[in-house]
């Protein structure tokens, strides 16, 4: 038995892999849900009430699904170029720390110049972690999976100590968070008395702008080539070093622009739970959506919704809401298989 | 299951001399999806007797010989060696009833012995000492009757390519094998070897052993077989006694139809477009020379040809005319520009284009489609790139439906993957990305290997054709037919030196495998 490319891969089958991953996550879901002695459609209904039904539950969705869109560009782009970079949870938190020291009163700008500074400083911190991976990559043949990951937890500690020392807010009665963003620097709630904020325009805007840049430029034609064979786009001329240290710079860039989204945005102050894992969350984003960018928006929205309706329906019913992250990982699984039989046939 | 005697002398009165085959292939079909590999396919072999495969690329050999191995199990026919059904379709069965086979790409384990690389798998893993020293008796009786020595205690990283062949041989004989099948055995070995090859092939026949060589080089099977079968679009389309034949009539037979192999008109050269000084690079690990002080010129208008045994330092020069490596020492000149560190994409803007060694890996980009592999050596820099920065899709698609009219791309669509294009038409597709922007200078490495007589045959004319329009090409190739037939003048490349350039006309093969196994070194040429 043997896999064979197809000749062409219509846009129904494409699209028919992200789909299916859906349904059979869903069905193995229900099983679960059978297990608990629960309604299979009580349990969906409530789960679909929970992130889509209520102007709360659509908010939290969206408002989640801003720092996944973020984490999983940042992990789409880099996985295009087989640049694995692991690490977006740490460089989520370094943006949220150069947010943190620039926006908490180091300068006093207008909102206008305010928000767009911190997430410029935020996206170059968050590139610039990745830039010893990148270094050690190209240099030395240092696997990068290792690296990125490596420095997630190099990161975590680093915060934790500028939370427990420089950083610590004087007023935070002991915990250790650092002091609240100033007020221009504060993304603005979109709907009133929700946490949606402004951060979702900036999370579209990346989208549309990576997705533009990976179809129609000379970088996007790079990375694609050399992720596909890197041994022929070096062969061709392609500067490998040169196009996967942009590469890693913008991967970066995103991952450290959700974390100022985070901290601006949804927290308005930098602790140590500021994620829950949004950088590991950002490659089953990525993945289900293929690596496409536009798609990415679509699979982070639909991710933060299973999260929230599995919270609402685990409030409502006696369904434990561990299931999201069953469904999120058979979803990915499922993805990945479903992509595999569309892009390659069967032949014994 | 190893009976004692290593003689073959008794095997040949086993099967008799009253003609009925030891290896009987009948009516075997197989066929993957829609492809036919094999169509009732029907062949016998005799005791003591030479049939050559011949075939192009596809043409269902393979297959056929993965069958007979059973690696794949027929669709519909069968095979019977000695008088039995082969019906386990296993290797071991094979093995066990005396089929062995020689693959092209040798499996022996550098680090070890001859005879341990021999022995290896011979013996029961339970047993606790390995019975060496009976097997190193065995070993020499069987070198003495086949008449073929090797050092047997050497390890097989000191060995010659065409040694490592005789132990894979020898790995054969050591397990009984009467039925030997060779494939492509002389695709790594210099004209002298080859004739040692099948002085030995003949001896080991004329006691008693059967050979099938697969093969695509029609002088030797010429020279070697005593019958020839043919195979084409997985049919048998031609047996005969090897006698009876000419190399025309097999051509012919192999691809369907009369075909020419174009040559060159010799012409004086013009100035010179690329030269090495001294160039020397190193290993990166061992610092071991792999190219010794490389003096080198390419001239418009000519075609030099560099001969060798594979693995002499071929590689090496290619990836510093390709840009991807920077030699140690030496100087590179390139339309009379000393490029310092130079990158692909540098000599590529100075006129330099490739056609890589390897096409699956080097050239193209499988996943790829047609339009996007054709964009890959000059992006930003052709007009479809707007403000050499956007791509304008539509206009690269259109000029890739050129592309292909042009060069005769057999294909479905600019759309398509380029990893489901021929051989054949995946070398068209590079050679028209690197010709169309009429380059000065051609880096052409194995640019035929693997190609059927059809599209060798449109090779040899593209890069002639850019010859006479005054282009240098370097031809770096294991095929001498193709070297001599292109090259104006020959360099021959041996263990990282490089030989002064002969004139190509009136060289011979000979000449050449006498350089290729290093007489240039120190004797003066």
């Amino acid at each position: 038995m043997r896999l064979e490319l197809r000749e062409s891969v219509p846009w129904w089958l494409s699209l028919s892999a992200p789909l299916m991953a859906i349904v059979l996550s869903l069905l193995l879901a229900s099983m679960l849900i059978v297990w608990t002695g629960e309604s299979i459609l009580d349990a969906f209904r409530m789960m679909a009430i929970g992130a889509f039904g209520s102007t709360f539950g659509l908010t939290e969705t969206l408002s989640r699904a801003i720092p996944l869109t973020f984490t999983g560009l940042a992990a789409a782009i880099a996985f295009r170029a087989r640049f694995y970079n692991i690490g977006a949870e740490g460089q989520l938190y370094c943006g949220a720390l150069a947010a943190t020291l620039v926006g908490t009163g180091l300068l006093e700008l207008n909102a206008i110049w305010m928000i767009p500074l911190l997430f410029i400083v935020g996206a170059l911190a968050g590139g610039c972690a990745l830039l010893l991976p990148w270094y050690l990559k190209t240099r030395l043949s240092v696997d990068e999976v290792v690296t990125t990951l490596l420095l997630n937890f190099v990161i975590l500690l680093l915060v934790s100590y500028a939370l427990e020392g420089p950083l610590r807010d004087p007023m935070s009665m002991g915990w250790p968070q650092a002091a609240p963003i100033i007020d221009s620097g504060i993304l603005p709630a979109l709907v009133p008395r929700t946490r949606l904020h402004a951060g979702i325009y900036f999370a579209l805007a990346a989208a549309v702008i990576l997705w533009l840049v990976l179809r129609f430029s000379v970088f996007g034609f790079s990375v694609k080539a050399l992720g596909l064979n890197d041994n022929a786009a070096r062969h061709a001329g392609i500067p490998a070093a040169r196009t996967l240290f942009w590469v890693a710079m913008l991967s970066g860039a995103m991952a450290g622009a959700a974390g100022v989204s985070e901290v601006a945005g949804l927290k308005g102050y930098l602790t140590l739970d500021l994620s829950p894992g949004f950088g590991y969350t950002g490659i089953a984003v990525a993945m289900l959506a293929n690596l496409h960018p536009l798609g990415v928006v679509v699979s982070a929205t639909f991710l933060a919704g299973i999260s929230v309706g599995a919270d609402s329906m685990g409030r409502s019913l006696g369904v434990p809401s561990y299931i999201a992250d069953i469904m999120v990982a058979s979803a990915v699984l499922s993805v990945l298989i479903g992509l595999m039989l569309s892009r390659y046939r069967i032949r014994r | 299951m190893e009976p004692p005697s290593a003689s073959l002398d008794p095997l040949a009165s086993a099967a008799g001399g009253d003609g009925s085959p030891i290896l009987s292939i009948n009516g075997i079909s197989k066929h993957f999806g829609s492809l036919i590999a094999n169509q009732d396919i029907s062949l016998s072999l005799h005791t003591g007797e030479i049939v050559a495969l011949l075939g192009e690329n596809g043409a269902g050999k393979t297959t056929l010989m993965n069958i007979l191995f059973g690696h794949y199990r027929a669709d519909s026919g069968s095979i019977e060696a000695f008088g039995k059904p082969l019906d386990q379709h296993s290797p071991e069965e094979a093995l066990e009833r005396g089929i062995g086979m020689v693959h092209q790409h040798f499996t022996l384990a550098d680090n070890l012995s001859v005879l341990d690389n021999i022995m290896l798998g011979t013996e029961s893993l339970w047993k606790p000492f390995s019975r060496r020293h009976g097997a190193r008796k065995r070993l020499k009786q069987i070198m003495d009757d086949a008449g073929l020595s090797v050092d047997i205690d050497s390890p097989i990283r000191n060995l010659s390519v065409g040694e490592r062949q005789r132990v894979e041989i020898l790995k054969a004989l050591y397990r009984d094998v009467r039925i030997l099948i060779l494939d492509e055995p002389t695709a790594v070995l210099t004209p002298q070897e080859v004739d040692d090859l099948f002085i030995l092939l003949r001896s080991m026949a004329s006691r008693g052993l059967a050979i099938i060589i697969i093969s695509h080089k029609l002088h030797e099977v010429l020279s070697i077989s005593d019958r020839v079968v043919v195979l084409r679009g997985g049919r048998v389309v031609g047996n005969a006694r090897t006698a009876e034949v000419d190399r025309n009539q097999l051509a012919e037979m192999i691809v369907g139809r009369a075909v020419e192999r174009p040559s060159v008109v010799a012409r004086p050269a013009g100035e010179q477009l690329l030269a090495l000084k001294a160039i020397t690079v190193r290993d990166r690990t061992t610092r071991r020379a792999t190219l010794n002080r490389i003096d080198l010129q390419i001239r418009a208008h000519e075609i030099v040809g560099v001969a060798g045994v594979s693995g002499n330092g071929q590689a090496a020069l290619a990836s510093v005319l390709s840009g991807l490596c920077t030699p140690d020492e030496g100087e590179f000149i390139l339309q009379g520009e000393v490029m310092k560190r130079p990158t692909p994409r540098m000599l590529t803007g100075k006129g330099l284009a490739r056609i890589p060694e390897d096409r699956h890996s080097q050239g193209v980009i499988s996943e790829m489609s047609l339009w996007e592999n054709l964009l890959l050596d000059e992006l930003g820099q052709q007009p479809v790139w707007r403000m050499g920065l956007v791509l304008d899709r539509n206009m690269a698609r259109h000029q890739a439906c050129q592309l292909i009219e042009e060069y005769d791309v057999r294909c479905h669509n600019e759309e398509q993957p380029v990893g489901l294009l021929s051989g054949g038409n995946m070398q068209k597709l590079i050679l028209a990305r690197n010709l169309a922007r009429s380059p000065d200078v051609i880096l052409a490495n194995q640019p035929t290997r693997g190609l059927d007589e059809g599209a060798i045959s449109t090779v040899h004319s593209l890069l002639i054709d850019a010859r006479n329009r005054g282009a240098g090409i370097l031809l770096i190739t294991e095929d001498l037919d193709e070297l001599l037939r292109l090259s104006d003048r020959v360099v021959v490349m041996h263990d990282g030196h490089m030989s002064e350039s002969l004139p190509g006309a009136g060289l011979t093969a000979r000449e050449l495998g006498l350089r290729m196994s290093g007489a240039f070194d120190n004797s003066p040429t």
